[in-house]
């Protein structure tokens, strides 16, 4: 039987979504719902002196209006910080407590204050504007650079300091760069993004009263893990009374993994009006309320030789947190990032130090990539720059430094089991006509451009991840994942996982996986995800994690099953259970050539008898029914890797950046489906374009966002890119049997680089901070003019 | 969005019967249904034009184009009839916003709108439209008032622009690369005695940059404004362009539109 896994088998969730038959959170409505509507501080910083909602109680149609009085009253807990990272000096990081609904301060614009439960969406919204809340309003924290020099925005965090982060050694870093030729200097700013999932964030929930069960349905990356969080620090409902059900998901990258305020309060308060609800996200409110991403302000330094060495590496970042920390919000600033930020090459001394700051805008949390994004920017701008300054190729200075060995040990952190630097810059320059770009140059330069090239070179650690590991470091969770097969009587299949697909086709690349372990046509598998009431429990789907962690679950699952039936099919044959091989979907008694398919086999384990004769097919010591699961917890992160190039031209009277080709080189490993595969990297690459060239969050000096809605929030359109120009090379993770690596980040983690140092290279080496807008472009090309005319 | 009668007229009469103080029309709805969704409006009757058939279409005389306010930006875009008298108007119908946008949106929404950043408006200026309404006959010039500000009274509905056919013309847009709005526009249209250089998105309101019109009107060529200084005093300066870039962007696609022409 051919495999299926490497094959670009098409997606079997394309028919309901391109059909418009996917099923949505606002797509659910029960009987007798009220609908929510939120009243959200208007102020960046403000105390709430009070809340009078008499008049909004008394509105037509109002069902009930609850505060952040009676959410305290009723001991319901806040939103929590998933990691606890402690600071070099060995102190425990600042959390203020972030109650659901704000009590007696606003922390940011959006926050909810109070909740309106109404027959109809529009009483709800007109109950809404009848809440009355005073306000005090405060001078407002927003730049992060300032943050540490400005009022203290929550009691006992001071200088709005969350932690102050050390990774690596001081003084092996000083001493390296005593050693140095040349430092390279940089000073960046990774801007701040908003996920804009397509889906906007939504619940429902449906209280029932007689089981005293709360089911929520809800736009969630990972539904076990909110039902966790929920019942250990939310205090809505036991775990078994809480039911939480993600359905499709319109989209996540981050955005969607937190358990946010309104899923908090609407749980909390269907149990007591005793009436379903329905909240339905406006985009305003997803621009103000969903986390956001990246958000750092960071010096960094690189000591190189003469020939173009690297010799130490240093990092100084601060990072916005924004108003609260959230479930990772502390942790993509240090371990996602610091360790990944001596990038793909050998650097005998490093260290990064974060500083993690409070500031009065929406909290900031993992966004595709998280931290590594951030990292990659760091180290690729440092080489680059490094190449520039000392008068090297930009891709013969990373292949100098690349390491020559595998597994490789890197100073700070991990130790990648995989890889082949060379192997992937080597075909992306090929692809990309590393070669011929200069007469491109000239020809750009005879039409007036500036032509300019970018490479980046990156790796990133997914596949989150080794349990013990990151319970070391502060997280509060083990990262394993877990499946269950489940073998139906008539040779169906149901594969339940608790990874969660938000547009990263499980139902197709799980199935495929599945089909091989077992060899059973696809069609009958099925993957059932994203429902605490089905399968098992399971972390979810973030940080790459799904294939690397979920996918070796389902393997190892499956793996049992074949064992049983293994044993079964010897009982039934009258063999011994070594005289069996497994191939194809068969279960064959090598000397006698005599087989049993696995359907057969799956259909006596539950009929485990037969007619006029007292015989079972079930060994002794076996039970009947094949139902196997499986929890993995992986040895490793997994450490896909690449290359990418982009060149651009600029018309330096409008500042106008073009992207003329790009081209990306990734290695996964092995890969279940290049179509899916190639899907992923041009979403990421698309994203990290936007973080290059177009998206712009802006909050004014009084923490007002200014870029609250498309009409003057860029998000990159498909006019924006050219055809991207994608290739592979594959080296297996050693890591997990099937020998995959994380692919749903790379193309966000390696883009934003690889296009700034384009932009860069045609602006003559002048920095200038992401995103590269038209204006600011077309100030430096005008800058680049003036010092032409004076070096002439 | 907050409750409203919905009124679907067959006749201009009955629409401007049912005009209040407390009403608006509808006609692509692209300003209009966001901003009553977003409760920056609110409306006790929305007066749909639609269905209104002498209010949409397009007439080509010997010296000038009529179109109709409830024709929609595809329509003018696509027309054989507009691409052959004022193929920049086409041009310009067919860049505005994106593809849903030019699917609903109509040019009498436009100009009534009067968007700061709209197209529209500095074609009628360029090509001295005359904007006809139920009540009277207004020049561009006199149209546009202000920013969102225009000459309509209350309940006055446009019915037609009447746009004079020039010798040539161009119309160049820098969008926003959000909203796909003009950050600025520059519409030139050499008329046989003259040249207007209509300017939108620089400023409160759409003008006619009268420096470019005279240089271009004694010699139309790239080289008569090559050194004509446009500046940047009165220009918006906002999170999307400073307004010195906005005075480069109009000196540049001014040049730009006289070289397509
Ligand atoms: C995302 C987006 C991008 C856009 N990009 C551009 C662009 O690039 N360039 C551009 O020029 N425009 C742009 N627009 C504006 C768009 O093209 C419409 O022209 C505009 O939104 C209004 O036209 P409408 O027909 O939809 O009017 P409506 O929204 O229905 O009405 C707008 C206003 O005009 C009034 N009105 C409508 N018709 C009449 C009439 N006949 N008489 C009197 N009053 C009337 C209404 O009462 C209302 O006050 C964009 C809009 C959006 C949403």
């Amino acid at each position: 039987m051919a495999s299926l896994v490497g094959s670009r088998v098409e997606r079997k969730e394309d028919t309901r979504f391109l059909q418009g038959k996917g099923r949505y959170t606002a797509d659910i409505n029960i009987a007798n719902q009220t609908y929510a509507v939120f009243v959200r501080s208007p102020h960046a910083r403000a105390k709430i002196k009070s809340v009078d909602t008499s008049k909004a109680l008394k509105s037509s149609g109002v069902v009930g209006v609850l505060t952040g009085k009676e959410i305290a009253e009723d001991k319901i807990g806040g939103l929590i910080a998933g990691w606890a990272i402690r600071s070099e000096d060995g102190s425990e990081m600042k959390v203020p407590a972030n109650p659901p609904l704000a009590k007696d301060v606003a922390n940011f614009v959006g926050e909810p204050i109070a909740v309106v439960f109404a027959e109809t969406l529009d009483e709800a919204k007109e109950g809404a504007e009848k809440v009355k809340v005073d306000y005090k309003v405060l001078k407002a924290v927003v730049d992060p650079a300032d943050a540490m020099k400005s009022d203290a925005i929550h009691d006992g965090v001071d200088k709005n300091l969350c932690y102050d982060w050390l990774l690596g050694d001081r003084k092996a870093v000083d001493e390296a760069f005593a050693k140095a030729d040349k430092i390279i200097k940089v000073d960046l700013i990774n801007n701040r993004l908003v996920p804009n999932a397509m889906e906007p964030r939504a619940c429902v929930v449906d209280y029932n009263t007689a089981s005293e069960e709360i089911t929520l349905y809800t736009t969630s990356q990972n539904p076990h893990l909110s039902r966790l969080v929920m019942s250990a620090f939310g205090n809505v409902a036991p775990e078994n009374k809480l039911r939480v059900v993600a359905p499709d998901v319109g989209g996540g990258f981050g955005s969607k993994i937190n358990v946010y305020n309104e899923e908090i309060v609407c749980s909390w308060a269907s149990k007591k009006i005793e009436r379903p609800i329905k909240w339905v996200a406006e985009r305003t409110e997803s621009f103000l309320t969903d986390t956001h991403g990246r958000d750092h302000v960071t010096h960094a330094e690189l000591a190189v030789t003469n020939d173009g060495k690297f010799l130490g590496f240093k990092n100084e970042t601060i990072a916005n947190l924004g108003a609260y920390a959230r479930v990772f919000g502390t942790v993509t600033p240090t371990y996602l990032f610091g360790p990944c930020a001596t990038g793909v090459y050998v650097i005998p001394a490093a260290y990064s130090n974060v500083k993690a700051v409070y500031t009065n805008t929406a909290p900031v949390d993992a966004y595709r990539g998280a931290g590594r994004p951030e990292a990659t920017y760091t180290i690729e701008r440092l080489v680059e720059k490094a190449a520039m300054e000392l008068g090297m190729d930009k891709t013969e200075i990373r292949m100098k430094n690349f390491p020559t060995q595998f597994p490789f040990k890197q100073t700070l952190v991990h130790t990648v089991d995989s890889g082949d630097y060379v192997a992937g810059l080597e075909k992306a320059k090929q692809m990309a006509d590393y070669a011929g770009f200069e007469a491109r140059r000239k020809k750009s330069e005879a039409n007036g451009k500036l032509r300019g090239i970018g490479v980046s070179s990156y790796f990133e650690a997914c596949g989150i991840a080794p349990s013990a590991a990151v319970m070391s470091l502060g997280c509060g969770v083990g990262l394993w994942e877990s499946a269950e097969v489940r073998f139906n009587p008539t040779g169906q299949i149901s594969v339940f996982t608790g990874a969660h697909s938000h547009g990263q086709s499980h139902d197709t690349t799980f199935a495929q996986i599945a089909a091989d372990e077992m060899g059973v046509p696809i069609e009958n598998i099925d993957i059932v995800h994203g429902d605490t009431d089905k399968g098992t429990f399971g972390m979810g789907t973030y940080g790459s994690r799904s294939l690397t962690v979920g996918g070796i679950a389902i393997v190892n699952a499956c793996k049992k099953i074949i064992a049983k039936g293994k044993r079964v099919a010897a009982k039934m044959l009258e063999v011994n259970e070594d005289e069996i091989e497994f191939k194809d979907g068969e279960f064959v008694a090598l000397k006698s050539n005599k087989k049993k398919t696995i359907g057969e086999v799956a259909f006596a384990c539950y009929l485990p008898g037969q007619r006029d004769e007292m015989k079972s097919p079930i060994p002794e010591g076996d039970e009947p029914g094949l139902i196997e699961s499986a929890f993995y917890d992986p040895p490793n992160f997994s450490f896909p890797a690449g290359s990418h190039i982009c060149e651009v031209e600029i018309d330096p009277d409008t500042g106008n950046v073009k992207v003329e080709k790009y081209t990306a080189v990734d290695d996964f490993g092995r890969i279940v489906n290049p179509m899916i595969v190639e899907g992923q990297v041009h979403g990421g690459i698309a994203q990290g374009i936007g973080q290059a060239l177009h998206e712009n969050t802006q909050y004014d000096e009084t923490g007002q966002l200014m870029t609250a809605s498309y009409m003057d929030y860029t998000m990159p359109r498909a006019d924006n890119f050219p055809e991207f120009n994608l290739g592979f090379t594959c080296t297996h993770a050693t890591s997990n049997p099937l020998g995959v690596k994380g692919c749903g980040e790379a193309g966000a983690i390696a883009s934003p680089p690889t296009v700034m140092n384009a932009v860069i290279d045609a602006l003559g080496g002048q920095e200038i901070s992401m995103p590269a807008t038209a204006e600011k472009v077309w100030k430096a090309c005008k800058s680049m003019k003036k010092s032409n005319a004076k070096a002439a | 969005m907050k409750s409203f009668n919905y009124h679907a007229p067959k006749d201009v009469k009955d629409a401007s019967k049912l005009a209040s103080s407390n009403s608006a029309f509808l006609a692509g709805g692209m300003t209009t249904i966001p901003s009553m969704k977003l409760g920056l409006a609110s409306y006790k009757d929305v007066i749909d034009i639609k269905n209104i058939k002498k209010l949409s279409g397009i007439k080509v005389s010997g010296k000038t184009v009529t179109i109709g306010a409830t024709t929609k930006h595809v329509e003018v875009a696509t027309s054989k009839d507009v691409k052959k008298a004022i193929p920049a108007l086409a041009k310009l119908a067919g860049n505005i916003g994106d593809a849903q946008v030019r699917n609903r949106g109509t040019i009498g929404g436009s100009i009534s709108n009067n968007d700061p950043s709209a197209c529209y408006p500095s074609a009628c200026m360029a090509l001295n439209a005359v904007i006809h309404t139920n009540k009277r006959k207004i020049d561009a010039e006199k149209f546009f008032t202000g920013m969102f500000e225009t000459a309509l009274k209350g309940g006055e509905l446009v019915e037609a622009v009447e746009f004079q056919i020039p010798e040539k013309a161009d119309y160049q847009k820098h969008p926003n690369p959000a909203s796909r709005y003009a950050i600025i526009g520059v519409f030139v249209a050499k008329h046989k005695k003259d040249v207007n250089v209509a300017v939108t998105g620089a400023k409160s309101c759409v003008y006619i940059d009268k420096d470019l019109s005279k240089k271009l009107s004694s010699n139309f060529s790239v080289s008569a404004i090559e050194g004509a200084e446009v500046k940047s005093s009165g220009m918006n300066s906002d999170m999307h362009a400073s307004a010195e870039y906005r005075a480069n962007l109009v000196s540049l696609y001014a040049k730009k539109a006289v070289e397509a022409c």
